[in-house]
């Protein structure tokens, strides 16, 4: 499926925004500007956007900890994210959730998610909103290797099936959950023929490789708009950096921590499009010098913000009470 | 005596107990880390760093990582609890608790109960939990209240080194279901803490400061800003005694209505919702058991009825101050 120039550079943006706005989480952070912890989505950025692609505002995702990637390929605002991950006001979340909680309902993002195995099942039943509503809409939760192996997660992929709703799970393999291997935690090794023997169908694609991502969610998407049931999906990813900014990662041997950065989504888009002149490099350069500028600004402002009303620590507990 | 942190405190226990008995098994998630990986295994020791040195010590048969599956993890514990091993489970972070809670209060809890005390469960769960990390609603909590509601569940809440290895020795060695709470703020923090073996008994309250005005009642990283508060308010010529039941479950009843016979005036400390907290639990102690010898309201200084926020003045806003407790006293006075 042949993308045209417009969507290539949707694409690249998306990517590239990934890419600037992680690197200027993992240089905030360092600079102590960034509350708490982070876990930065570098390494990942072309399967968010590649799974987010041809989602539009109406589908919903539930996504994890390492949300950031997530929230910008559905459509966040990167001003309000590093407000939010600053703590400040005016963030999307108003400062009251932090990194591991942007959520944004009008762009059908529901949320990262600081409980491993926790939107799987909340991706379902926003799955069946879109089935009773016959809305043609779909749900896709975003999983890592570890919460795979949730029972939040088996139950949701058993459930997902049993209702036959629009839904599809994206099982993100980066390798690792936290400082542990997916090859020791996940039993049955391959986690795309974990998910079939729950009964729907499971491919799994390389997730440097946006077009693969993208052919790959496309077929998912035919097949759950389609009313069949749930998809999944697995992106086969590689984590630069920790599990979090800071990790010093000895779990991890020199060769494999030299090599982590080899399957690196940004340059192997931007090598193949351009060497199949689909884009001219300085296309893509004005885009990076633009989104760079665009993500620093935002993240110059989130600096200077004020903090929080004191007066809002209570407020929103409940719509009503 | 060695000075050493509350974390190497809890480590040191766990090391002592594990080379005492061989039933004594640790599992949890990364609490060796790095298996299946091309580096080091074993090395990473959880987290926070706890369990640091005890997979190159003991092995992985005895220090089991897992998967990220909560549920397994403390049934799997409470399974081999009631079948001869003494598990220690680590629940990372207390939050995560709503993944597994049914194998704490349904199935470990209820053993030995259920079964007419033919079981014995020699379970410690340990946890973490308070606020003050800027980690968002759900790494925050404390949920005393929930696992205190229980019965079946001894619930422990250490606010030094020295009660961290005294009390958790006696939860390995306890033949029944413990949660051991470990406050995250309070990882750093150093003291004195005897190199050998010792327990400290369940259900006895420590007395930090004695006073004849009123009375402190507080909990695991409450009990530093009470103490605090104590010092505070020594200067202006205001002596209070500071409490700490360091277990929630069972609690030293007799402590508090002793203390509260001689100051008359309770001011109780709960890093919790106010709504069916410690604070409100003592307070109902109180006000059944010593009404008669109460001279004022029980102040109650816990957190507001919201979750735990991630905005740092939102969050220092949150946890009950020294500040806070101070007004409370002057409040009773
Ligand atoms: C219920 C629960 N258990 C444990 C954790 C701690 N934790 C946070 S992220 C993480 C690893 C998740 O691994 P994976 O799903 O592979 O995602 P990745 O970090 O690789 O993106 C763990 C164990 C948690 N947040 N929630
Ligand atoms: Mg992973």
């Amino acid at each position: 499926m042949q993308l045209n120039r417009d969507e290539l550079k949707r694409a690249w943006r998306t990517m590239l925004t990934i890419r600037a706005f992680e690197e200027r989480v993992e240089k905030e952070f360092a600079d102590g500007t960034i509350p708490g912890f982070a876990h930065v989505y570098l390494g990942q950025e072309a399967s968010g956007t590649g799974v987010c692609f041809d989602l539009t505002d109406d589908d919903q995702i539930g996504s994890t900890h390492r949300g950031h990637g997530h929230c910008i390929a559905k459509g966040c605002e990167v001003e309000g994210m590093f407000l939010e991950i600053m703590g400040k006001a005016g963030g999307i979340c108003g400062g009251k959730g932090g990194s591991m909680h942007i959520a944004d309902m009008d762009k059908g993002m529901l949320g990262a998610n600081a409980i491993v195995g926790g939107s799987p099942p909340i991706a379902v039943g926003a799955a069946l909103t879109q089935k009773l509503r016959r809305t043609g809409h779909v749900a896709v939760a975003f999983t890592g290797d570890g919460a795979s192996n949730q029972g939040t997660t088996l139950e949701a992929m058993n459930m997902a099936v049993v209702l036959k709703v629009p839904m599809i799970f994206v099982f993100e393999n980066n390798g690792y959950g936290e400082f542990t291997s997916a090859e020791y935690s996940v039993g049955a090794k391959s986690l795309s023929e974990r998910a079939a023997a729950f009964g729907m169908p499971a491919a799994s694609v390389d997730g440097g490789d946006f077009f693969a991502v993208h052919a790959g969610m496309r077929e998912a998407l035919e097949h759950v708009r389609d009313g069949n049931g749930p998809y999944a999906l697995e992106t086969r990813c590689s984590r630069f950096l920790g599990h979090f900014v800071g990790d010093p990662q000895k779990y991890r041997g020199s060769e494999e921590l030299a090599a982590a950065r080899t399957n690196d989504p940004v340059l192997r888009f931007r090598d193949r499009v351009s060497e199949a002149a689909l884009l001219a490099i300085e296309e893509l350069n004005a885009i990076e010098t633009e989104v760079r500028a665009r993500v620093d600004a935002a993240a110059a402002a989130a600096r200077a913000a004020a903090l929080p009303d004191l007066a809002t620590l209570e407020t929103d507990v409940y719509v009503k009470y | 005596m060695p000075v050493i942190s509350y974390r190497k405190a809890i480590n040191q226990a766990l090391e002592q107990e594990m080379a005492r008995d061989a039933r004594v098994i640790l599992m949890g998630i990364d609490v060796g880390g790095g298996a299946g990986g091309s580096g080091d295994v074993g090395s990473v020791g959880g987290v926070m760093g706890v369990t640091k040195g005890l997979y190159p010590k003991f092995g992985s048969d005895r220090v089991i990582d897992t998967p990220i599956s909560e549920s397994a993890i403390i049934g799997a514990a409470a399974g081999a609890a009631v079948t001869g091993m003494r598990p220690v489970a680590e629940l990372m972070f207390v939050d995560f608790i709503g993944v597994c809670f049914d194998q704490i209060y349904n199935q470990a809890a209820k053993f030995r109960y259920m079964f007419g005390g033919k079981a014995r469960t020699p379970l410690v769960i340990r946890t973490m939990g308070g606020a003050g990390m800027r980690a968002g609603a759900q790494h925050s909590q404390t949920l005393h209240p929930i696992l205190t509601m229980v019965p079946g569940l001894k619930v422990v809440m250490p606010s030094s080194p020295y009660d961290a290895k005294g009390l958790l020795t006696r939860a390995i060695r306890d033949d029944d279901p413990v949660v051991f709470l470990e406050s995250k703020s309070l990882y750093d923090v150093k003291g004195e803490v005897p190199e050998e073996a010792y327990e400290i008994p369940f259900g006895e309250a420590n007395v930090l400061r004695d006073g004849r005005d009123a009375t402190i009642v507080a909990f695991g990283a409450m009990v530093p800003r009470a103490v605090a508060a104590a010092d505070l308010l020594a200067k202006e010529g205001v002596k209070v005694t500071v409490l700490d039941p360091r277990t929630t479950s069972p609690l030293d009843e007799e402590a508090i209505l002793d203390s509260l016979d001689e100051t008359g005036r309770l001011v109780v400390v709960d890093e919790s919702p106010p709504r069916c907290s410690l604070a409100a639990d003592i307070a109902a102690l109180a006000v059944s058991q010593a009404f008669d010898a109460l001279k004022a309201p029980v102040g109650l200084v816990t957190c507001p009825h919201t979750p735990v926020p991630f905005a740092p003045n939102l969050e220092d806003a949150y946890v009950p101050s020294v500040a806070r407790i101070v007004e409370a006293v002057k409040k009773t006075l």
